[in-house]
């Protein structure tokens, strides 16, 4: 049984495909879910995971941390992460720079927070205390962002950094996110990628977005991946190399074949980057 | 800085302003509906009959007023909704439909039962090996994710009617049923017991041993027959246990 997430294209596993995906046992690099859908004590859920973990390598991606939140973190939800972990063996585990929680209360989105040396310390916290739990270290995804707080003294990207420096914490680059925060909040998407702390990028993710009336993108993951966001993958694989990709298909959920042929596309752009791979060229 | 005070507060409450200090207040709007709209999606999920039977629009009005009221206190949103099918109860425009609330009660059980724990239904042939005399004495552990609901309503019809799994011809309101709902495989039952098999089900979830729970059922259920009811509870896969007082587990 293979552990490791290869730096091939993956993609998010959804219940409808659970059966299609064990019959015919397709080629994909790897599928991710999101721990908290696996968190009852047994049933279908479990049976099928267990199955294809048979078949593939798994990443866990978490919502429910809210590991960007004030408070202390939910030890209790910690502790059934533990448990997933040890049950299911996934190759990575990367959760949100966002918060969900707050006094008791689950939003079941991701938030947004400033970025400030106040919350950089308590995120950075955070992050320690679940390495520490899991005994293992996380990838942390770059939020999609329709707000900004007046009260943020460093940019997001800035942020990033110092987490990865203080925690040893992965990055999760989602490409989408990227976009989307770039057409709300108004700053380049390559501005942006050339800020980020590349070096530590261990996963990447595409999703689709909508539009609003208003101009404003809305990271729906409920179709394909635009053009100009295959545009910006492309950019950043030949900045990072080959990583393991995924595509998140969440909402309006299509058959399968559409969902494999978006994964399709991201191999052949993982392809190419092998070909191109900067660490190949600093290794000659 | 009032963060994240004042927006865990305003994001479920469309009433009070946008809280201070954000670049481009009226995108707060975005997460407000985020919040709700995700919400609902997670109440139509796990009550796909209750939804069937008021239509999406009241659904959604009604699952809106109920997020707000009783939001998620865990991350573990598969189990999200437990107070929905009591605040249906009390939610007056719901009043018009007197077996909603019950519907829902049903959709809970089938939901705790698909998540619920793991165990191997043992087979009828289990009980053939103890002598006869010992029957009256064994305890039947029901599987672990059995439930039992008795309404005043058709409550499984109306379910089935409206998942698609039976018809609504097959409904008559005037009728009252107990449902057992159990996933004893990779499938959720739900059964409609009668009134004998009812007090006999109840009576081995309570832990009295069969004959005990026989009497039981005899009492409710003058024409109870005890090797049907217990047939049917084996081939359904509800007993995941047998204990006689005289012998370790079998």
């Amino acid at each position: 049984m293979r552990t490791s997430i290869p730096p091939t294209a993956g993609l998010g596993l959804k219940a409808q495909h659970y059966r299609e995906i064990e019959t015919t046992k397709p080629a994909v690099g790897w599928f991710e879910v999101h721990p908290e859908n696996y968190m009852g004590e047994g049933g279908p859920p479990h049976r099928h995971l267990a199955a294809i973990r048979r078949d593939y390598p798994l990443s866990l991606h978490g919502v429910g941390l809210s590991i960007g939140g004030d408070g202390p973190l939910d030890d209790a939800h910690l502790d059934r992460l533990k448990a997933l972990v040890e049950r299911y063996a996934p190759g990575l585990v990367s959760e949100h720079l966002a918060w969900s929680t707050h006094e008791g209360v689950f939003f079941n989105d991701l938030l947004p927070l400033p970025y400030t040396e106040a919350t950089l310390a308590r995120v950075a916290a955070h992050i320690d205390h679940v390495q520490d739990v899991l005994g293992r270290r996380i990838l942390l995804e770059n939020p999609s962002s329709y707000l900004a707080f007046e009260a943020s003294t460093m940019s997001e990207t800035a942020f990033l950094a110092e987490l990865v420096r203080r925690t040893g914490c992965g990055l999760l680059l989602d490409v989408n996110n990227v976009f989307v925060s770039a057409a709300n909040l108004g700053f380049s998407p390559e501005s942006y990628i050339a800020d980020f702390p590349l070096h530590a990028v261990r996963e990447i993710h595409l999703g689709g977005h909508s539009t609003e009336a208003d101009g404003l993108l809305i990271d729906a993951h409920d179709r394909a991946v635009a053009d100009p966001v295959w545009a910006l993958f492309r950019h950043v694989l030949s900045r990072v190399g080959p990583v393991p990709s995924l595509v998140e298909w969440d909402n309006d959920v299509p058959d399968w074949p559409v969902l494999l042929a978006e994964a399709r596309v991201a191999q052949a752009l993982l392809d190419e980057a092998v070909a191109e791979d900067p660490r190949h060229a600093l290794a000659g | 800085m009032p963060w994240p005070a004042d927006i865990g507060s305003a994001l479920l409450a469309p009433e009070r302003p946008v809280p201070p200090g954000i670049a481009r207040p009226e995108r707060f709007a975005v997460y407000r509906n985020n919040v709700v709209v995700g919400l609902i999606e997670a109440l139509a999920a796990a009550y796909p009959a209750t939804k069937a039977l008021v239509g999406e629009r009241f659904f959604n009005a009604m699952a809106g007023v109920y997020v707000r009221a009783e939001p998620p206190a865990s991350p573990v949103l598969i189990h999200y909704g437990a107070g929905f099918p009591a605040f249906i109860e009390t939610f007056p425009p719901a009043g018009r439909l007197p077996f909603l609330a019950d519907v829902a009660r049903l959709e809970r059980l089938w939901l705790m039962a698909y998540h619920g724990p793991e165990a191997a239904p043992v087979p009828l042939d289990a009980l053939a090996q103890l002598p006869e005399t010992a029957l009256a004495e064994v305890l039947l552990a029901l599987h672990p994710t059995t439930g039992l609901f008795a309404s005043r309503h058709p409550v499984a019809a109306l379910w089935a009617a409206n998942t698609g799994r039976g018809t609504h011809e097959a409904v008559d309101l005037r009728r009252a049923e107990t449902a057992l709902v159990l996933r004893p495989h990779d499938r959720v039952e739900v059964l409609v017991l009668d009134p004998g098999e009812a007090a006999f089900v109840d009576a081995l979830r309570a832990g009295r041993p069969l004959g005990a729970a026989a009497e039981a059922a005899l009492a409710s259920d003058p024409c109870f027959s005890f090797a049907t009811a217990l047939r049917r509870i084996f081939a359904v896969g509800a007993v995941a246990g047998i204990d006689h007082p005289s012998r370790k587990e079998f």
